[in-house]
């Protein structure tokens, strides 16, 4: 090729380029760098700061409500995570028995509600677990022995908004194993059936084996995607109190838009940060090795 | 299996034989009746939208309402910005899918076809940014908003939205994936870089286009933490962010509440509905999975 040809080449690229880059810089690197220098100073969340060092982690490590924001957002993720993979994976189970409209009608009504707006989800089990008018409540009635107000009452607020967001959430999950049963290849099952294998012995033998992959991307995905829980318990949460049920992200929102410290709110966002990409690096070794052993 | 045999074959063949099996059966109820309470939620909400808001705290357990009341709709349509929401969730959604797909079609073509400097590095840039969780950017985003005088504007809501690094993964994935020789006989035809993106590799690519175009739409309609800061004045909402201010302003009405929360859904629902296969193409390769 030759040098002319090669310089058009490289012009034409960074003319498609441009557009992505400079978005992507302007709205990602810039931040993220600015994030980090953010919480070397004390500033308000508009204007200018002053350097001061680690003061911001020191207080942070030191502040009860980040521990906290940690302990509920793993509280949270702990309660959703692999009930929800398991909750995907038997339901994938299920749909996958199922052959043509039927099928394609029963996986419609169990992923819906994954397309669902977060205000949406919010408003429909605000209403349904309505302390006085809610359906949910003649469920809760006779297990709890009274009416609870769920949204108030500490013990019930994280299971339930660890419950209602599997629901809203599990359809990504339902998919991908899906996708992973329909890579199981037919003759396997045919020769199981041949053989008068047991449901179980299919379903351990051969099934379980063969999505454990699906298994472990969907727990992977699900723990980084719910370690930034924010909008459900914030919203469930308004008018309640917020310090007793704060989780990370909504600490961050709490201390740069409530309290004004632009400084400090960097500081745990840095902490939420290195956090994610310290779980996501770990998810990369882990399909990294996966993938060699193949 | 080839069709002369699948053809000779009943279509039971190899699974389970033609008597009865009650196992069989016993699953598909169970399947079908934990179905129907996972919908429930949803079908509760439409049920309560269709009431009066009388009926709706009425005593007991009502399945069905009376007869279709609209009222709800009605009022919240007449008596809130919901409107106005709707316009402005249908600007920024339909701009951030349109400029986001179209960037990312772009970077992934020169990514995947093109030499140039920078080229891995700018790569390896996209790859790792998938790691980074954007609501620790929140803070950042809204100071470098402010800054250029954007807060509380459409373009404002708009720009943090369009970063999407899976697309452009995606993207390169696929041009990756065509076949080297219409490239180079295009190229000898005298067609330029930019004909063969938009004229053959896009063209050829359209139902991954389509596919991330939806879940990109999908994805704006129904953000909310983002929306929700940089919207300050009611007039500049999107839905998803307002009908919480609906709720707010009603108090207990809740069949309006509902009826404005059905309004909401009702764009991605459809979306959902109509493009289904492009939905679970698209979610199935953002995961990484060929779908």
């Amino acid at each position: 090729m030759t040098t002319k040809s090669r310089r058009n080449e490289a012009f034409v690229a960074a003319v498609l380029v441009a557009p992505f880059v400079l978005i992507f810089g302007w709205m990602f690197i810039y931040p993220t760098l600015q994030m980090i220098y953010l919480s070397f100073t004390k500033s308000p969340l508009i204007g200018a700061g002053t350097w001061v060092g680690l003061d911001n982690y020191i207080k942070m490590f030191n502040d009860k409500t980040f521990w906290t924001a940690i302990w509920n957002t793993s509280y949270f993720v702990l309660l959703t995570v692999v009930p929800g993979t398991a909750a995907a994976m038997i339901i994938a189970l299920m749909v996958s028995r199922l052959n043509g409209w039927i099928q394609s009608f029963i996986l419609a009504a169990f992923f819906l509600p994954y397309i669902l707006p977060v205000t949406v989800v919010y408003i429909i089990w605000d209403w349904m677990l309505n302390l006085q008018f809610g359906i949910a409540q003649f469920i809760i009635e006779p297990l709890a022995g009274k009416r609870v107000n769920v949204w108030r009452s500490l013990p019930w607020f994280m299971p339930m908004a660890a419950l209602l967001t599997i629901w809203w959430t599990n359809g990504f999950s339902i998919l991908l194993f899906l996708a992973g049963l329909r890579n199981i290849p037919k003759e396997l099952y045919e020769a199981a059936a041949l053989d008068g294998a047991t449901r179980w012995q299919v379903f351990s033998k051969i099934t379980w084996p063969l999505i454990w992959p699906v298994t472990v991307l969907c727990l992977t995905i699900q723990l980084i995607l719910q370690l930034k829980i924010f909008d459900q318990v914030y919203l469930f949460a308004q008018g309640g109190r917020t310090q007793a049920t704060m989780v990370l992200v909504q600490f961050i929102y709490e201390q740069a838009f409530q309290k004004n410290s632009g400084g400090y709110a960097a500081t745990i966002a840095v902490a939420l940060f290195v956090i994610v990409v310290g779980f996501s690096l770990l998810q990369f070794q882990l399909l990294r090795t996966r993938g060699g052993n193949k | 299996m080839t069709d002369a045999i699948s053809g000779a074959q009943p279509r039971t063949a190899g699974r389970r034989p033609r008597y009865f099996d009650p196992g069989n059966w016993i699953l598909n109820l169970l399947t079908a009746a934990f179905a129907a309470i996972w919908f429930f939620p949803v079908y509760w909400a439409l049920a309560t939208s269709f009431k009066t808001d009388d009926e709706a705290v009425r005593k007991g357990i009502n399945m069905l309402p009376e007869s279709l009341h609209l009222d709800g709709y009605a009022f919240v349509i007449q008596n809130s910005d919901l409107p106005i929401w709707y316009v402005n969730s249908i600007i920024t959604s339909v701009a951030v899918t349109a400029i986001a797909v179209f960037m990312a079609a772009c970077a992934g073509y020169a990514i995947s076809q093109l030499r140039f400097p920078g080229r891995k590095l700018l790569w390896y840039t996209v790859l790792a940014s998938f790691m980074v969780p954007v609501s620790a950017l929140i803070v950042n985003h809204f100071i470098i908003i402010a800054d250029v005088k954007l807060l509380n504007t459409h373009a404002g809501m708009i720009l943090p939205m369009l970063i999407s690094p899976v697309t452009v993964i995606v993207y390169k994935n696929f041009f990756d994936s065509m076949p080297r020789e219409y490239r180079e006989a295009a190229l000898i035809d005298g067609a330029n870089e930019f004909q063969l993106l938009f004229q053959m590799f896009i063209p050829m690519n359209w139902g991954v286009t389509t596919a991330l175009a939806i879940i990109t739409f999908i994805g704006a309609w129904n953000s909310f933490l983002w929306p929700f800061l940089v919207a300050q004045d009611e007039k500049m909402m999107t839905v998803t962010v307002g009908i919480t201010a609906v709720q707010d302003a009603f108090g207990v009405a809740y069949a309006r509440t509902l009826s404005g929360a059905v309004l909401a859904s009702l764009p991605v629902a459809l979306a959902y509905l109509i493009f289904q296969r492009r939905v679970t193409q698209a979610i199935t390769l953002s995961a990484g999975i060929k779908g």
